[in-house]
């Protein structure tokens, strides 16, 4: 039930295309659509996968598939957006997490310098796995 | 005094779980991966690994099973964040039966290629 | 500056009560006062102006939380922004987004006072001491844990920042996880079990997508996103005990 004073507050709507209007609201839905090229690349990891399974020649098919020009720029696209997702996660992660050691609160500073140390360890993990 | 509070087991918390673990993966494993594949090897800065050498690695049970996780996790990840993002971008909230289904049901289908690619197809 | 300096500032007004259905814009010249902030400006209107403008603020200090409106489109309270920093105007002011508007630049919280006392923002133990045992003690490192989500003035900004609660507003809101947190993070608090079951509820923490924005606005540095993804965190691994122990008791 609805008082007659109730009834009369005026209810604004947010626009529809809320996201475009501000700065803030359109990087955050970059942000979020960066998870579509995520997909995308774990699409295309799949298929590099079912090439090897196949045999070398399928495998230079996918090769040469990668390197259409068409097929560069998606992939660079989907770099930045990879990347927009790597970093904006990763600075995220020391307001998602306290840690603490032996009771004292470890800095914010030191948590993203983990992050970043570790995201510099699997890269050279995997670069070496996959070249060497 | 003690209200006994009741406790529903619901999904979310067990989503968001496998949607942070995903975000880290994605974040530690698919930049370098797609920097050589995407970019590196297409453009000859770096010399393409041989067939034999990728499927060695490939066949190797602990990369079947690390890649068989990082994709689950990265997909459910994506999943859960483009449903979310969708329904926001556009007020489709109260489709989210429909658009959940669609999100998580694409991840299942891409994990179970990635399962059967990774696991019989080698 | 010059004497006689003037800003123009635009001013939401809505009056149902003579009849309008629909919010309107007033221009109002005020002087352009090297030490006012948006509030005496306000507060000039009223006394010389039109004294009709309807508007709450209290302490004019940014500690009671009454002043938050809309200035240029962003949640400010009004007596902690100057006009010297919006000068040369015109300087839109409108109400608190996200509310419903009452009058003017008044807006109706009562969503917000059930969302918080839906949360228990009070201290929960299992069994009171007695009051012969003395006070609860507390270490300044017991303290620090909390110290910073207790900062909460109630403002509201941060739920007019939010576009997840613009979108929905059964989403229970920032300052409540906020507020919720402060006190699971109290070393006095036993309550912990019970407010994470509350959040953990459909339109508790899952529907935050960590836009970042109420953090943003928020003018005590509570960070309630930052709050929000602890809960979250907390709230999972709660779940996830229930569900690998259910022998737990409680």
């Amino acid at each position: 039930m609805i008082s007659p004073l109730e009834a009369r507050y005026y209810r604004r709507r947010m626009p529809l295309l809320w996201w475009v209007r501000r700065r803030t609201h359109a990087l955050f839905m970059a942000r979020e659509v960066s998870s579509l090229f995520v997909a995308l690349f774990v699409v295309e990891l799949l298929l590099l996968v079912r090439a090897v399974a196949r045999g070398a020649t399928a495998y230079e098919a996918f090769l040469d598939a990668m390197a259409r020009p068409a097929v560069i720029v998606v992939n660079l696209v989907a770099l930045a957006f990879v990347l927009l997702h790597a970093v904006t996660f990763a600075n995220l992660t020391p307001r998602a997490m306290i840690v603490r050691v032996r009771g004292r609160r470890v800095p914010s500073r030191a948590i993203l310098a983990s992050v970043y140390l570790g995201w510099l360890v699997v890269t050279a993990f995997l670069a070496w796995l996959v070249l060497a | 005094m003690t209200a006994r509070t009741e406790r529903r087991v619901t999904p979310e918390p067990f989503v968001w779980l496998l949607f942070s673990a995903g975000g880290v993966v994605a974040a530690l494993v698919l930049p370098v991966l797609l920097v050589l594949f995407g970019v590196a090897i297409p453009l000859g800065w770096v010399a393409a690994p041989d067939h034999a050498h990728l499927l060695a690695v490939l066949r190797n049970p602990l990369t079947r099973l690390g890649l068989i996780g990082v994709c689950a996790l990265t997909l459910v990840h994506a999943a859960h964040r483009l449903r979310f993002t969708v329904e926001h971008a556009f007020r489709l909230r109260r489709y989210d039966p429909i658009i959940a289904t669609a999100c998580y049901g694409a991840a299942v289908v891409g994990t179970a290629a990635a399962i059967y690619l990774l696991l019989a197809a080698l | 500056m010059a004497e006689g300096e003037h800003i123009t500032l635009r001013v939401a007004r809505y009056r149902p009560d003579e009849g309008e259905t629909e919010p309107t814009l007033a221009d109002y010249d005020v002087p352009l006062r090297r030490d006012w902030a948006i509030l005496d400006a306000l507060n000039y209107i009223k006394d010389e102006l039109d004294g009709t403008l309807s508007y709450r603020w209290s302490c004019r200090m940014g500690i009671c939380g009454s002043c938050g409106m809309m200035i240029d489109g962003e949640p400010r309270l009004t007596c902690a922004t100057f006009l010297t920093d919006l000068a040369p105007g015109p300087v839109r002011i409108e109400p608190l987004a996200n509310f419903p508007v009452i009058r003017d630049l008044i807006v109706d919280l009562t969503d917000f006072m059930h969302k918080l006392g839906r949360v228990k923002p009070w201290l929960i133990r299992d069994e009171e001491r007695p009051v012969e045992d003395g006070e609860y003690r507390q270490t300044p490192a017991q303290l620090d844990e909390f110290k910073q989500f207790s900062m909460c003035i109630n403002c509201m900004l941060c739920y007019a920042a939010c576009p997840v609660y613009g979108l929905d507003d059964s989403f229970v809101g920032p300052a409540a996880i906020a507020l919720a947190h402060r006190y699971d993070l109290d070393s006095r608090d036993e309550g912990d079990r019970q407010r994470l079951t509350i959040l953990s509820q459909p339109n508790g923490v899952w529907d935050c997508t960590f836009v970042g924005e109420c953090s943003a606005a928020c003018p005590k540095g509570v960070d309630p996103a930052g709050a929000i993804q602890q809960v979250k965190l907390a709230a999972a691994q709660e779940a996830l005990k229930s569900l690998l122990l259910p022998w737990r008791s409680r």
